[in-house]
């Protein structure tokens, strides 16, 4: 621009520059190492670290899982260690057998194919719910949230006038009992939390000051003893005879628990959406409650996402503090089975854990899974705008 | 410079100064005949935030069909004036009748009124989780339960109007400002509103983008909307304006026809604001 008049007062372009690819170094796999895993010295201190870390433990958990692992017997004497097998890993005959304790509790054997249509009926309503190309989502939604919730609850308690002799929950455990408390926690918590967070953020004083003091209540207070309060405070104030079920006692209480914190999570997301949308739905005549819920709380909701995976998974593994108040959850049963005389040997116990330690996982990281996908999907817009609409 | 449209709105006479900034004074424009109510009347509206007393005395009065022009320095409370309209902001004293209705703390009145009174904002307020077509048929289908084919056939009309039928399917987020700006006041347009409301529409747009939204502006103008505008966009004041509103501190300082008030400013505050703002 700046060029001396006297050779060129401006300049024209006259060709055109075409777009060329990005130099080797920025992309394919050494790129992708150079940008990720060596990109610093503290980014290589750690690579080294972290292999230093994966070589440290996972050998042994795979001599333990699989190498030296015992794969059939029929009681302890297979899972013991002896002469010709000086390591004994793991003792799967134990989990094998042991497993329908660990999925139904102590529900009583013909009756399992109840329990069983109840996973099956969930799994459908989940995937109906949550598949991406689901058709017919609203029906998913009436099916999983009034006629699946009813179904189950006659399937499970029984119906004796018609042939499904009555089980009382005092009978239920191991997976099923950690599925429903979580699948009623889940469930719950998300719509209470909403109200609860808009509540805290209302312009009426009533309102606002039940919500704030449910909510600080509730998350000032240890699960544990929400759980003791429900089983054992209430039976002593209350008759026997209105005293409800006790893990129907426990459901509500986790259910509460679980919303008190997802009011927070909820009331975040709130703050996240700017004023301006508050506004723009209120100018052309939304009314408040069609501002929340056609404008507000699908923005705010998706920013939280996270989050509120963050607090199911919480969730999910706190329901084993149901046991604290005897109910048999999936943690549970493992604990009750491992001592069993039959199966007593020095692995048994370390077994049951990683048995455990992999469903607690396998769930915990479907959760995650899908959370991430659903935030990928919906975030397509906000990502597009960010990187074209600067302005 | 100024088009022939310009000799054609002779019904503009109504020339107001303020001298003493204290004082009150009613604005009567001199053509009020009205046997139609105005569109807005605002009566000695006052208005503070916190101790500070953004609106003091404001006194206007919007005939049908009359087009606006509000200016004045930043902060010197003409987007408070105009967001007080549609209630997005509360007035603590006077009285503001919108068609007539006077808005009060009445939640059901302020809805029937923000129906009647479309809003374009400097940052399009556009709900970025839906599409434009969504955008556009969202209060139709949910507050006035028009069908949603027919809300959706409005909205492609409006959306032709404003010259962006293509986008209908997209996210507001890949649409340019302009186009963004566009739709927002497409959207506004799908409510048939009586009166449009302008918060410095064109602020927050690239240079190259404040034509096709001003055009937008013009057509809308020219079909006989009522509108109240506030921008620093003089040429469009020059060519679209019935009367200038001009405001600082929180005070109308001085409204009159944009002829008299670019050629023969009044007031000194005026003189000033022209002298800045016209390089």
């Amino acid at each position: 621009m700046n060029t001396p008049p006297a050779t060129q007062a401006a300049y024209v372009r006259q060709t055109p520059v075409a777009q060329l690819p990005p130099p080797a170094s920025q992309s394919g796999i050494v790129g992708w190492l150079r940008a990720n895993v060596f990109s610093s010295v503290l980014n290589v201190v750690l690579t080294l670290l972290s292999l230093g870390l994966i070589a440290l433990v996972v050998p042994p958990l795979l001599d333990f899982m699989i190498i030296d692992a015992t794969w059939t017997g029929n009681d302890r004497e297979a899972c013991l260690a002896s002469a010709e097998r000086p390591v004994a890993g793991a003792c799967w005959p134990f989990i094998w057998e042991r497993l329908a304790y660990f999925t139904y509790g102590f529900y009583p054997v013909a009756q399992r194919w109840r329990v069983d249509v109840f996973f099956v009926l969930l799994a459908v309503g989940i995937v109906w719910l949550l598949a991406p190309r689901a058709k017919a989502r609203l029906w998913g939604a009436l099916y999983f949230f009034v006629v699946m919730p009813l179904l189950s609850y006659i399937l499970l308690l029984g119906w004796p006038r018609y042939g499904l002799p009555y089980v009382p929950t005092t009978l239920w455990g191991g997976m099923l009992v950690t599925v429903v408390v979580s699948a009623i926690g889940i469930v719950f918590s998300l719509p209470i939390g909403v109200v609860l967070a808009l509540g805290r953020r209302s312009k009426m004083p009533l309102v606002r000051l039940f919500s704030v003091i449910f909510i600080e209540f509730v998350r000032g207070v240890p699960l544990i003893t929400v759980l003791f309060m429900a089983s054992v405070m209430l039976p002593l104030f209350v008759p026997d005879a209105w005293t409800p079920d006790k893990l129907l006692r426990a459901l509500i209480g986790v259910a509460l628990f679980a919303s008190a914190y997802m009011a927070e999570v909820v009331r975040a997301g709130l703050q996240a959406v700017p004023r301006g949308q508050y506004e723009g739905a209120m100018a052309i005549g939304l009314s408040y409650r069609q501002m929340m819920a056609l404008v507000i709380l699908p923005q705010a909701l998706r920013t939280t996402i996270p989050n509120i995976v963050n607090s199911y998974i919480a969730l999910f593994k706190d329901t084993t503090l149901v046991f604290i108040v005897g109910i048999f959850d999936f943690l549970r049963t493992i604990e009750a089975a491992r001592v069993d005389p039959k199966w007593a040997t020095p692995v048994t116990s370390t077994t049951g854990y990683v048995f455990a330690g992999m469903v607690y996982f396998f769930f915990c990281y479907l959760m995650s899974r899908y959370a991430h996908d659903m935030e990928r999907r919906l975030a397509t817009d906000h990502r597009r705008r960010r990187k074209r609409g600067r302005r | 410079m100024k088009g022939p449209k310009a000799g054609e709105r002779k019904r503009i006479f109504g020339g107001f100064v303020r001298r003493g900034a204290g004082r009150a004074a009613r604005l009567e424009p001199a053509w009020s005949d009205s046997s139609a109510r105005p569109a807005v009347e605002m009566i000695g509206v006052h208005k503070w935030f916190g101790d500070f007393h953004v609106l003091r005395d404001i006194n206007l009065k919007v005939e049908r069909g009359e087009r606006i022009v509000i200016c004045g320095p930043s902060g010197s409370g003409k987007s408070t004036m105009i967001r007080c309209i549609n209630a997005l902001e509360e007035h603590q004293r006077g009285t503001i009748l919108v068609d007539g209705t006077q808005l009060t703390a009445d939640l059901r009145r302020i809805d029937e009124v923000r129906r009647d009174v479309g809003m374009v904002f400097q940052h399009f307020n556009l709900f970025p989780h839906l599409t434009v077509m969504e955008n556009l048929t969202l209060a139709p289908i949910w507050v006035r339960q028009t069908p949603k084919a027919e809300a959706e056939e409005m909205a492609m009309h409006f959306l032709r109007r404003v010259k962006i039928p293509e986008q209908a399917q997209k996210y507001p987020g890949q649409l340019s400002g302009g186009q963004q700006q566009r739709v927002a006041i497409a959207r506004a347009l799908c409510m048939s509103p009586k009166l449009m409301l302008f918060d410095e529409p064109t602020s927050a747009l690239d240079p190259e983008m404040v034509k096709e939204v001003l055009d937008t502006m013009v057509q809308l103008a020219e079909d006989g909307m009522t509108m109240l505008v506030v921008t620093h966009e003089m040429g469009f004041a020059r060519q679209v304006a019935d009367r200038v509103v001009f405001m600082d501190e929180g005070q109308i300082v001085e409204v009159n026809t944009p002829a008299d008030f670019f050629a023969n400013p009044q007031h000194e505050r005026t003189k000033l604001f022209l002298s800045q703002i016209l390089y």
